[in-house]
């Protein structure tokens, strides 16, 4: 029989020990693993994984080569905006039945692509593997490939059973699967060029961040995959620099562009004044160019100063509270915990579904020594953790709102869902009127935790 | 009426989920139990994010997390060590263990499993197990719900004297539903099973402690006395042919009625008849008022909504009863589909629109872009459905009046009431200012009065 074990004054199941620890403690939290059978981990599949990377190209037909559910749960998913085709908000699904589970499924795959291909005019078509289409053994390879060859489009099988794995592996498997678009690089590359990998144009976001390059002089080749179009990624390789945000998703790719085309990478984020701040003079520094550095160094002043006055404000009211982040990376909870800080709010518990080794180093020495470090966490100790640090504010995805607001606490989405657009200098702008509209709200006055009346006294003493 | 089955190669923009999340909401609907889906982490996740995207409350199911090892070789440890998990973190009193595709397809026997792992738990502490056959590539949420429902009557339910006790099984209705039917049996003064109830458990308060399990949920013990019930009322005209009241008529002798959602006068009156005759008490005096409450509205709305034409769609429960509430308030039906495969989808609106005057589509095991189409063909005013079908109202321009599951883009969908006259009071309310609200846009005159 299984038993949970304390950590942290919190019950944590005793499999599951290792992967929670305090930032200051001897080690740090175990990772990489499978989720515990039973433990209701936050996480997804592989499927997820590669679905949530490639979904934002808005020129591609994304067809589910699998069951209903697959299709169902992921059809207009994500807030990725698109300046062109929607096509990518739209679900197809070969809707595989008893018949091709016992017959096999490349047929009806064979019929759909095609059928879908002639209907909708896409500029290529990604096919994601599930579960049942490895265990049938279907060859989609094989389909994908006669299928380009007859229609004469990109088809790319995207190798996302979503047993094969973890949902960083879906993220390789998408890795892949761009990779497999791009074309070999030019002779003569532009010389102020860049591609943005890893941004999701949530809300607009890409949008933002490519106005800040144009605004330095640098050109984007390629946003991927945010408000992405094939065209663009198949000329990825003639850009001069890949910059990588959301590393976890897209450091794959990065890395095999370096091997193959000699493309250097380099790692940002564009959330939190710091951060933003750090990946433009990062890129001007790459270029060493001096009207580059200077752009960049007027582009940064206009747009703090613009955000100042509504930060100091916020600032005030939020001083002195306690944050939780659980998100699906560890650079963007690193990027969260110093946007928290820049509000006068500390980071109690700091969590991640796919983080990795580096990742939570680097993340355990931005993080004060009485922190919770927790990889691939569940409901029961996420509930425990924010109750027994008395946290003010978590910031999660969906999954996580009602663990929060069940218990009272208020609530940030952080994940691909919102509809606000959150990176860049008025992005932090937009994050902190987001902590304030929480923080400073005077519902959570009623809420038990801060409210509960003595047993038996009239309704309302407790407020 | 023309009834159409839309023959395609793919769907697109599904119109129906997979049957593990029916299983989840059944289970979400009995005291103390909690899902376990054996298979990849991903179905659990997917389904509880959907499921609390409309609920909006914790909704902790499990999975087997099967990785390549589980794929190739069984996930019977994987089961066992998954149902130890559960039961440190959260104690449950039930464990619906539900399959996804790929136990189904290795062929996972999840019931012996289940036999196996049940007989090394402690007999009395620990959880009852219930196992059932789930494939997402057959059937749709809907014979998921009802599966899960027939596997924890047929584990739990136990034969005793007859009894004047009730059973209603619900198909998938809100958490308002199941409060009203609650209340309708309280008002009646019988003691009834109302299977599943998920009122509490999945639109409850807020908490003071981290609870793991709601509260809530219809009762292990009483789920236990649905073999001694003298009725069984099965609510819905989407229940299958097999089920949980059919069990108990076969099983245990408990008569068996069928009725439609009670949504609008007609089909509220017959199932409040059919609640006197099975308990031998007369309707309570307070429905009279609300029921002449109600016809009292339709006549004061009857003429904003008289010939225009709905477009209805969600699971087959839902477009029968609200096709004949339609009909009833002088509105078209023009398009009634669903995702599910309902062979006599046609016939029961047939029967519950029997005055409308003009075509009604009726389309089955279609999707949203197949209502998209048939929408447009059908001339429609106003949607009636999930949120799912925004996209179309948008397309359309005219109304949606989002109703049942899911309601992912308002608040509130769990707090929705369709059943009994106060339900359709509300429903008829909210048609009627869906309606005005866009004559009084349309018009540059803007209209004080309407």
């Amino acid at each position: 029989m299984s038993a949970t074990v304390r950590i942290s004054d919190v019950p944590v199941l005793a499999q599951r020990a290792p992967q929670v620890a305090l930032a200051g403690s001897g080690a740090a939290p175990s990772c990489g693993t499978k989720s515990v059978a039973g433990s209701v981990s936050q996480r997804a599949c592989v499927f997820c994984g590669s679905r949530v990377v490639l979904y934002p190209v808005a020129d591609a037909l994304h067809l589910v080569h699998g069951p209903i559910g697959c299709a169902a749960y992921t059809w207009d998913i994500r807030g990725a905006l698109s300046s062109g085709p929607q096509l990518h908000r739209t679900s197809f699904c070969t809707d595989l039945s008893e018949r091709e589970i016992i017959y096999g499924g490349e047929k009806k795959l064979y019929a759909a692509l095609c059928a879908l291909i002639d209907r909708e005019r896409p500029a290529a078509a990604f096919v994601y593997a599930t579960c049942i289409a490895g265990i049938i053994g279907d060859d989609i390879g094989g389909v994908c490939k006669r299928v380009a060859r007859e229609k004469g489009i990109p088809v790319v099988p995207v190798q996302s059973e979503g047993f094969r794995g973890t949902k960083k592996d879906g993220y390789r498997a998408a890795c892949d699967a761009l990779f497999s678009l791009i074309e070999p690089p030019p002779r003569e590359r532009p010389p102020l060029s860049v591609n943005i990998l890893g941004d999701f144009n949530i809300a607009g976001e890409t949008w933002e961040v490519k106005r800040y390059f144009e605004r330095m002089g640098l050109s984007v080749v390629a946003t991927m995959t945010g408000d992405g179009r094939i065209a663009d990624i198949r000329r990825a390789a003639s850009a001069r620099l890949n910059i990588v945000q959301c590393s976890g998703s897209m450091m794959h790719l990065a890395r095999r562009l370096e091997e193959s085309a000699g493309m250097p990478y380099m790692r940002a984020s564009f959330f939190g004044i710091e951060d933003t701040a750090r990946a433009l003079y990062d890129a001007a520094d790459f270029f060493g160019d001096a009207a580059v550095h200077g752009a960049a160094r007027e582009l940064v002043k206009s747009e703090v100063a613009a955000v100042t006055p509504e930060l100091s404000r916020i600032r005030a009211r939020c001083r002195g509270k306690r944050g939780a982040v659980y998100v699906g990376g560890a650079f963007k909870a690193m990027s969260l915990v110093r946007a928290l800080r820049s509000l006068g709010i500390t980071t109690a518990v700091a969590g991640t579904q796919t983080g990795n080794a580096d990742d939570y180093a680097a993340l355990r020495g931005l993080c004060d020594p009485d922190t919770v470090i927790v990889d691939d966490s569940n409901p029961r100790e996420l509930s425990s953790l924010l109750l027994a640090r008395g946290v003010d504010l978590f910031i999660g995805g969906v999954k996580e709102r009602p663990i929060a607001y069940k218990l009272g606490i208020g609530f940030c989405d952080h994940n691909h869902e919102r509809k606000l657009g959150l990176a860049g200098f008025a992005g932090m702008a937009r994050f902190a009127r987001e902590v304030e509209s929480t923080v400073a709200s005077p519902v959570f006055r009623f809420v038990p935790r801060n409210a509960a009346p003595a047993s038996g006294a009239p309704l309302g003493s407790g407020t | 009426m023309k009834r159409e089955t839309k023959q395609s190669f793919a769907a697109v923009n599904p119109c129906r989920l997979c049957a593990p999340l029916g299983a989840a909401l059944a289970f979400a609907g009995v005291e103390g139990a909690m899902t376990l889906l054996h298979g990849s982490q991903g179905c659990a996740t997917y389904i509880r994010r959907f499921l609390i995207s409309h609920f909006r409350e914790p909704i902790d199911i499990a999975s087997s997390s099967f990785a390549e090892d589980e794929a190739i070789f069984g996930g019977a440890a994987a089961l066992e060590q998954a149902v130890s998990n559960m039961i440190a973190q959260y104690h449950p009193r039930l464990i619906g263990i539900a399959t996804t595709c790929v136990a189904e397809t290795i062929g996972e026997d999840v019931a012996r499993y289940a036999r196996e792992i049940g007989a090394r738990l402690d007999s009395g502490a620990g959880p009852v197990l219930v196992p059932v056959s789930t494939p997402s590539y057959k059937g749709s949420h809907a014979e998921g719900y009802h599966a899960a429902l027939y596997r924890i009557v047929e584990t739990l339910a136990r034969p005793g004297a007859a009894s004047d006790r009730i059973n209603i099984v619900a198909g998938m209705i809100s958490p308002a539903d199941f409060r009203f039917l609650r209340e309708v049996c309280n008002g009646f003064g019988v003691i009834a099973t109302i299977l599943p109830d998920y009122s509490e458990t999945l639109d409850g308060g807020i908490w003071e402690h981290n609870r793991g399990l709601p509260d809530g949920g219809t009762g292990i013990n009483d789920i236990r006395a649905m073999g001694s019930a003298s009725n069984t009322l099965s609510l819905g005209r989407g229940v299958p042919d097999m089920s949980a009241g059919d069990f108990l008529e076969r099983t245990f002798g408990v008569r068996h009625s069928r009725l439609g959602l009670p949504i609008g006068i007609q089909a509220t009156d017959a199932f409040m008849n059919a609640l006197a005759a099975a308990c031998g008490k007369p309707v309570p005096a307070r429905y009279a008022a609300e029921r002449s409450r109600l016809i009292d509205a339709y006549v004061d709305g009857h003429k904003y909504v008289f010939g225009k034409r709905a477009v209805i769609y969600g699971d087959p429960d839902a477009v029968v009863a609200l096709a004949g509430f339609c009909g009833e308030i002088g509105m078209v039906p023009a398009l009634c589909a669903t995702g599910s495969a309902a062979p006599g989808l046609a016939a029961r609106i047939g029967e519950a629109v029997p005055e409308s005057d003009g075509p009604v589509t009726v389309l089955d095991k279609t999707d949203f872009d197949g209502i998209s189409d048939a929408a447009s063909a059908a001339g429609a005013d106003i949607l009636i459905g999930s949120s799912k079908g925004n996209f179309i109202a948008g397309r359309l321009d005219v109304p949606l009046v989002r109703v049942f599951f899911p309601v992912h883009d308002r608040i509130g969908g769990q707090r929705l009431l369709h059943l009994g006259y106060r339900g359709a009071q509300e429903l008829f309310d909210r048609i009627v200012n869906e309606i005005l609200d866009k004559r009084q846009r349309a018009s540059k005159a803007e209209y004080a009065y309407m």
